[in-house]
C-alpha cells in the first residue's frame, strides 16, 4: 500500500502550514518521515535549501525538528519533568540532576505561558496539560520546526483556543509550524498555508486567505461533499432503557462516574457528547456489564440488568460497537467469518449441543458481508488486512445482525474514511427508523448534531447537561465543562 | 511448640536466611533490570544454574574461586546475550525463549559434567570461598551476628543491590531504562537507544544471576550438583514482582523466601510430627501465595513482554 | 497445486504444511548443533549417529521403543498445546502427570477383583481427573488474581511431586527399600501390542485423544471460545465470552491430558507407582508442543520425533558413551529456534507472512 505517492511539500519559515486530509490520506506517514520515525523509499528532504538525511528522531532533533504526536509519547508513571528531559538529561556527575530539570521546566513553561507542575505525574494531569508537556519537550530541545499531528482531537474547544494562542506565540518567535488535521474549521482558523493530501497524493497547496471550507472539502474528498443525513421527524416511543443513579470507579485512571441517569426510547438516538477521557469508556463498559458499578441500577424494559453478565445482556438484545475496534472489537489474527461469529458460538442457529455447523456459519457470514457491504476477498480473509472502515463494518454487521433492541455505539466513525462514515450514519438512522434505541457516544459535534434526537454532555464522569436544541457553540462550551444555568435540566428521566 | 518457635526465631535462622537469599536476590535484581527494559526473563533459573556450573569449572581449572566467579559472570552474561538476541533480534516470545534456555542449561550443565568428570550427580570438590569477617561490625551484639561474618560474595551482593538501586533510579541510564519498558515508542522519539539498552539490561541480568549461581556452588559449598538451582530462578521471578521491580524490594522479598527455606530446613531436623515432604513444600507454597496476593496490587512495566517495531 | 490429489492437500492442511517445514528446519538446525557438540567434545560422530538412528529405527524392537517413548509425550505435548491455544503457558505437566499416575495406581490397587473392562477406564478416568484438578488450581489463581501461570505451575510441580511422594511413603508403600506401590492387579494392566516391548494400546488412546482435540478446536463452540480468548481476551470479553472461565477450563483440560500421561505410564509400563519415574516428560512436552505449533497433529508428529530422540539417545549413551543429556540440549535449542521466526528466515530465507507463534 502506498502511503505517500510522490508528495512535494514546501513550507515557508515562520509560517503555520497545515496538512489537511481525510483519515488515511497519508498525512501522519509524511510527517513521521520528516521526524525520522519512518524511512522514505524515494525522494529527498531539504532543510534551508540543503539536502538532509533524517534517519532517526535523534537526527531530526539535531536538525531542529520536533514532533508532537497524536497519541502522546508520555510515560504515565513518570513526572512531567522526567518526561521532558529524558534523552538529554541534566547531570551532576553520573547522577540525574532532577533539581535542575525541575527549574528548567518551570522556566520554560513560564516563558510560554503554559503553567505546569514539573513533579506531577502524567497520569494525574489533564489531557490538555499532557499536550503542553509534549510541546515543552520539543521546546526543551530547541526545535525551530514544530510538527503537530491532529493536536485537537482530544481537546475541548476551550483548550483548542489555548493551543492556538500558544502556536501563534511560537510563530511570533520565528518558529515554523506544521499542523496535521482533518478538521476544516481549525485549518481556516489558524493556518497561513494549506496543503491538501488525498489517497497519498498531494492535491494542491493554497494560501488560507485565498480559499474557503467548501473548496477545501472538495479537494479533500474529490467530489462535492456535504455530509447530509436524512433524518426523519419522529416521535420516540416508550422507554426501553434506563440507568438510575449510576456510580462507578476506574481504579487505574481514577475516573469516577457519578450519578448517571439516562433513558433511551424506541426509535431514538441519544447522544453522549464529550471530549474523550471524560468517562465515556467507563460508561460503555458499565452499560455492557464489562465493569462493576459502585451504586445504582440499570433497566432494560422492566428487567433489572444491573447484575447481569455481558453475555446475558447480549441475549437480551443489547449490542455494542466498542470505541477501540482493534483491541476490543475484533480478533485481528482471525478471519472475517470467525469475527462475525464472535460471541455467537453457542447460538442455536450455529451450534447443536456445542457442535458447530460450518455451513450455517458460512451462510450467515456471506449474508452479513453482502448486507453490510464489507469489502473483503472472502469470508476467510484475515481482518487485519481490511481497511479501517471495513473492519468497523465487520463489527457493525455482527452486532446489528442480532436484531438489537439497544445499540451502544461508541466513537463509531473515528479514524474512518468519509465513504464509510456516510454509510455508518445511514445505518444508524435506519436502526432508528426500525424503532430500536441507540446510544451514540461521540466526540464529533457534527455527528452528534446531525444524528441525535437528544444529547447529554458528559464531563469528568458526570452528566452536566441534557437537551435537544443545543447550538454548536453551546455544545462546545459544555464539552469544555462550562455548566450552563438551568435552561435545560440535568438528569431528566 | 516452644521448640518450633525457638527454631524459627533463633538468630541462626536469620543469618542462614541471608545466605540463602543471596542467589535469589541477585537474580531478582537481574529480573528487575531486564523487565524494567521490557524483556521478561524467565531464564533466570538457567542463568543461575549455568553460573553455578561455570563457577566450579573456573575454579577447577584455575584453582582460584575468584576466577571461578568471573567465569560464572561471563557465562551468565552469555546466556543473557542469547536471550536478548532471540527476543530482540529474532522476535521470539520472551517466555518461551526463557523456558528454552532453562531446559538448555539443565541439559548442558548435566551433560558437560559427565563429559568432563564422568559423574551425573556431583562434580569433584573445588576451591571455594571461606568466610571473612568485618572487624568492627562483628563485635556489635545482634547486628554483628547477622552481618559480621559472611562469604565475600554476600557482601558483594549487598553492595550490588545498593548500586543497582542507584543506577535504576538516580542516573540518566536508569531513567531511560524505565521509559523503554513503559513506552518504547516514547523512548524512540526521545532519541533513546532502545536495543542497545535492552541488550545491556538482559546481559546484566544474566551476569547477576550467574554471580548468584557462583555463590550457590562456591560461596557456601564447593561443588556443583545436577540441577543445583532447584527453582530459585523462579522464586527470584516472584521476588522481583513482589519487590515491585526494585532491587531493594527484590532483596526484601528474596529474604522472605530465604527465611522460609531456612525455617523449612531446620524444622526437618526436629521431629515435630509433620512429614518432611510437607515441610519442604513451604517455600513453594509461599511463592504461590505471594504471586497470588502481590500481583493484584503490582504494576509491571507497561510494555513488558511485547515486541517494539521500528519502521525504519 | 493443480492436478495434485486431494488427499495430499488434506494432509498438508492437517499438519499445517508451511508450519511443518518451518519446524523441520528448526529441528535440523538444532540437531546440527548437537552434532557439533558431539564433535567438539571428542566423541566419534559417526558412531554417535549410527547408534542414534539404530536406536530409534534400527530394528523392530527399537521402533517399538520409539513408539513407546512417544506415548507420554503425546499427552504432555497436548497439555502444553491446549494451554497455548488459550494464551496460557502450562509448565505444570510434571506435577499433573505425577498426580495422574498416583491416582491411577491407587484406584487400580483399590479394586483388585474388578474386571479389567471396568477397572482400566476407571483408573484412567481417575488419573485424568486428578491431573485436571491439579492444573485447574493455577488456572483459577490466574483467573482470580492474575498470578502468572509459568511460576505457579512450576511451583505446583515441586509441590505435586512432594505430595505424591509423601502419600506414597506413608500410606501406600510396598515394604522394602524402594519407594513404590505394590504391583497393580493383572486386570488393570494394559495389553501389549508387541510382546516384551511394553508397547501397549495406549498409543491408540493417544492418537484418539489427538483426533478428539483437533475436532474440539475446529468444530465446537467451546473450542472456538478457548481460541478466541487465547488470541484476544479483551475482544472475547467484549463479545460476552467469560475469559476467566475459559482460563480455568483450559488449564483443566491441559492438566487432564498430562494426567493421562501418568496414567498410561502406570498401567502400561510401570505397573505401579514409583517416585521420580518421570525423566521430565512434562518439560519435554513443552518442546513437543512448540515444535508441533500447537496443532494436535503437529503434536503427534512432534511426539514421534522426540520419542525417537529419546530412544536414539539411550542407544547413543549405551554404544557411543555419549550422555543422554545431549537430548535435553537439543530440546532446548529446538524450542528456542521454533520460537524465533526471524531466525529461521535469516538462515533459510523468508517465509510467507503468517501469524507469529505467540502473538501478544
Amino acid at each position: 500500500m502506498v502511503a505517500n505517492d510522490r508528495v512535494d511539500l514546501e513550507v515557508e519559515k515562520g509560517q503555520i502550514h497545515c496538512i489537511l486530509g481525510e483519515n488515511g490520506a497519508g498525512k501522519t506517514t509524511l510527517m513521521k518521515i520528516l521526524f525520522g520515525l519512518y524511512a522514505l523509499d524515494q525522494g529527498s528532504i531539504f532543510l534551508n535549501g540543503q539536502p538532509v538525511n533524517i534517519e532517526s528522531p535523534s537526527q531530526a532533533n539535531n536538525f531542529g525538528i520536533g514532533m508532537i504526536h497524536q497519541n502522546f509519547m508520555l510515560v504515565d508513571r513518570l513526572s512531567v519533568a522526567e518526561n521532558i528531559i529524558a534523552g538529554c538529561e541534566p547531570k551532576k556527575g553520573i547522577f540525574l540532576d532532577l533539581m535542575k530539570a525541575k527549574r528548567d521546566v518551570e522556566n520554560l513553561s513560564e516563558e510560554y505561558g503554559m503553567r505546569l507542575d514539573p513533579e506531577a505525574r502524567i497520569e494525574d494531569i489533564s489531557v490538555g496539560e499532557q499536550q503542553r508537556v509534549e510541546i515543552l519537550k520539543v521546546l526543551y530541545r530547541n526545535a525551530h520546526i514544530f510538527i503537530l499531528d491532529e493536536p485537537t482531537a482530544v481537546l475541548t474547544p476551550q483548550e483548542v483556543e489555548e493551543l492556538f494562542t500558544i502556536l501563534r506565540k511560537l510563530k511570533s518567535d520565528g518558529k515554523t509550524i506544521i499542523f496535521i488535521t482533518h478538521k476544516l474549521k481549525e485549518t481556516m482558523a489558524v493556518s497561513d498555508q494549506i496543503t491538501v493530501l488525498r489517497d497519498g497524493k498531494r492535491v494542491g497547496t493554497v494560501n488560507t486567505s485565498e480559499t474557503n471550507p467548501n473548496e477545501l472539502a472538495k479537494m479533500m474528498v474529490g467530489r462535492d461533499v456535504i455530509l447530509r443525513v436524512d433524518k426523519k421527524e419522529k416521535e420516540p416511543g416508550k422507554i426501553i432503557f434506563q440507568t438510575r443513579n449510576l456510580f462507578a470507579t476506574n481504579p487505574i485512571s481514577h475516573l469516577r462516574l457519578k450519578d448517571i441517569n439516562l433513558t433511551i426510547r424506541e426509535g431514538e438516538i441519544v447522544g453522549i457528547a464529550g471530549v474523550e477521557g471524560n468517562g465515556q469508556l467507563e460508561l460503555e463498559e458499565v452499560l455492557m456489564g464489562l465493569r462493576d458499578i459502585d451504586k445504582g441500577e440499570i433497566f432494560l424494559y422492566n428487567i433489572n440488568i444491573t447484575k447481569m453478565s455481558t453475555a446475558k445482556r447480549r441475549e437480551l438484545k443489547m449490542v455494542h460497537i466498542p470505541s477501540d475496534r482493534l483491541k476490543r472489537g475484533l480478533i485481528r489474527s482471525q478471519d472475517v467469518e470467525k469475527n462475525l461469529l464472535l460471541g455467537l458460538e453457542w447460538n442455536r442457529s450455529f451450534s447443536k449441543r456445542g457442535i458447530l455447523s460450518q455451513s450455517a456459519i458460512r451462510e450467515y457470514s456471506h449474508r452479513v458481508i453482502d448486507a453490510f457491504d464489507i469489502r473483503c476477498s472472502s469470508s476467510k480473509e484475515q481482518v487485519d488486512s481490511l481497511s479501517g472502515g471495513n473492519q468497523q463494518k465487520v463489527i457493525i454487521g455482527r452486532e446489528l445482525s442480532r436484531d438489537p433492541t439497544i445499540i451502544i455505539a461508541a466513537q463509531p466513525t473515528r479514524g474512518i474514511d468519509i465513504g464509510a462514515i456516510e454509510y455508518i450514519h445511514h445505518i444508524l438512522l435506519k436502526m432508528r427508523d426500525e424503532n430500536r434505541g441507540i446510544l451514540l457516544i461521540s466526540a464529533e459535534l457534527d455527528e452528534l448534531m446531525s444524528l441525535c434526537d437528544r444529547i447529554l454532555v458528559i464531563y469528568e464522569g458526570e452528566i452536566i447537561a441534557e437537551g435537544s436544541n443545543f447550538t454548536y457553540e453551546e455544545l462546545g462550551l459544555l464539552m469544555a465543562g462550562e455548566k450552563k444555568e438551568r435552561s435545560q435540566s440535568v438528569g431528566k428521566t | 511448640m516452644y521448640d518450633i518457635l525457638h527454631v524459627i526465631f533463633s538468630i541462626n535462622t536469620f543469618v542462614a536466611a541471608i545466605r540463602i537469599s543471596t542467589p535469589i536476590a541477585l537474580a531478582a535484581m537481574g529480573g528487575a533490570f531486564s523487565e524494567r527494559a521490557g524483556i521478561i526473563n524467565i531464564g533466570l533459573e538457567g542463568m543461575i544454574l549455568l553460573g553455578a556450573f561455570a563457577g566450579v569449572l573456573g575454579s577447577f581449572f584455575t584453582g582460584s574461586p575468584w576466577l571461578g566467579v568471573l567465569s560464572a559472570i561471563a557465562f551468565g552474561g552469555l546466556l543473557g546475550f542469547i536471550l536478548a538476541l532471540f527476543t530482540i533480534r529474532f522476535k521470539a516470545d520472551h517466555v518461551v525463549a526463557g523456558v528454552a534456555l532453562n531446559i538448555f542449561s539443565l541439559g548442558a550443565t548435566t551433560w558437560l559434567m559427565q563429559v568432563l568428570w564422568g559423574s551425573r550427580g556431583c562434580s569433584p570438590n573445588v576451591k571455594g570461598f571461606s568466610e571473612i569477617s568485618i572487624p568492627v561490625i562483628e563485635s556489635i551484639p545482634i547486628v554483628g551476628k547477622l552481618f559480621g561474618t559472611h562469604s565475600p560474595l554476600i557482601y558483594l551482593m549487598f553492595i550490588l543491590v545498593f548500586l543497582g538501586w542507584i543506577l535504576l533510579f538516580k542516573t540518566p541510564l536508569g531513567l531511560r531504562i524505565r521509559i523503554i519498558g513503559e513506552h518504547p515508542e516514547a523512548a524512540d522519539t526521545l532519541g533513546i537507544k532502545i536495543k542497545k539498552t535492552q541488550y545491556f539490561c538482559v546481559i546484566l541480568s544474566g551476569m547477576l544471576s550467574g554471580l548468584g549461581g557462583a555463590y550457590l556452588s562456591l560461596g557456601h559449598l564447593n561443588w556443583f550438583s545436577m540441577n543445583m538451582s532447584a527453582g530459585r530462578g523462579y522464586m527470584a521471578l516472584a521476588a522481583n514482582i513482589f519487590g515491585q521491580w526494585n532491587p531493594l524490594g527484590g532483596f526484601l522479598a528474596s529474604y522472605l523466601f530465604a527465611f522460609t527455606d531456612a525455617v523449612q530446613m531446620r524444622l526437618q531436623g526436629l521431629n515435630i510430627g509433620i512429614a518432611n515432604e510437607m515441610i519442604q513444600m513451604l517455600p513453594y507454597i509461599l511463592t504461590i501465595f505471594v504471586l497470588a496476593g502481590a500481583v493484584i496490587r503490582s504494576r509491571p512495566p507497561a510494555f513488558l513482554g511485547r515486541h517494539y517495531e521500528t519502521n525504519r | 497445486m493443480l492436478g495434485k490429489p486431494n488427499i495430499i492437500n488434506k494432509i498438508k492442511q492437517l499438519i499445517g504444511f508451511s508450519d511443518f517445514l518451518y519446524s523441520l528446519m528448526a529441528i535440523v538446525l538444532a540437531l546440527l548443533i548437537g552434532a557439533l557438540l558431539i564433535f567438539l567434545s571428542g566423541y566419534d560422530v559417526t558412531r554417535a549417529y549410527l547408534s542414534f538412528f539404530g536406536g530409534a529405527f534400527g530394528n523392530f524392537y527399537n521402533m517399538a521403543q520409539t513408539l513407546l517413548k512417544m506415548i507420554p509425550l503425546i499427552f504432555t505435548g497436548l497439555a502444553v498445546a491446549i494451554g497455548f491455544k488459550s494464551g496460557l503457558f502450562n509448565i505444570g505437566g510434571e506435577g499433573q502427570l505425577y498426580w495422574g499416575a498416583f491416582t491411577t495406581a491407587i484406584v487400580a490397587l483399590s479394586f483388585p477383583d474388578v474386571d479389567g473392562v471396568v477397572l482400566i477406564p476407571l483408573s484412567i478416568f481417575a488419573g485424568a481427573m486428578t491431573g485436571g484438578i491439579w492444573g485447574m488450581i493455577p488456572g483459577y489463581l490466574k483467573a482470580k488474581t492474575g498470578a502468572h501461570e509459568v511460576v505457579t505451575t512450576i511451583m505446583m510441580n515441586y509441590i505435586g511431586i512432594l505430595a505424591t511422594t509423601f502419600l506414597l511413603r506413608n500410606y501406600f508403600k510396598e515394604p522394602g527399600p524402594i519407594d513404590q506401590t505394590p504391583l497393580i492387579p493383572k486386570a488393570a494392566r494394559l495389553a501389549e501390542l508387541i510382546p516384551y516391548t511394553r508397547l501397549t494400546w495406549a498409543i491408540f488412546l493417544g492418537i484418539a485423544i489427538i483426533i478428539l482435540f483437533d475436532l474440539f478446536f475446529k468444530k465446537t463452540s467451546l473450542g472456538y471460545n478457548l481460541q478466541a480468548v487465547g488470541e484476544n481476551a479483551a475482544a472475547a470479553e467484549y463479545a460476552g465470552i467469560n475469559s476467566k472461565r475459559m482460563i480455568v477450563i483450559s488449564m483443566f483440560l491441559g492438566g487432564m491430558a498430562a494426567g493421562l500421561a501418568g496414567s498410561t505410564m502406570v498401567l502400561g509400563v510401570l505397573h505401579r507407582f514409583i517416585t521420580n519415574f518421570s525423566p521430565g516428560y512434562g518439560f519435554v512436552g513443552i518442546a513437543v508442543a512448540v515444535l508441533g505449533r500447537n496443532r494436535p497433529y503437529g503434536v503427534l508428529l512432534s511426539a514421534l520425533l522426540f520419542g525417537a530422540l529419546e530412544a536414539g539417545g539411550i542407544s547413543m549413551q549405551l554404544f557411543a558413551k555419549i550422555p543422554m543429556d545431549l537430548m535435553t540440549i537439543v530440546q532446548g535449542l529446538v524450542i528456542l529456534f521454533v520460537a524465533a521466526p526471524s531466525l529461521i528466515q535469516i538462515v533459510y530465507g523468508p517465509r510467507k507472512k503468517r501469524q507469529i507463534l505467540f502473538d501478544h
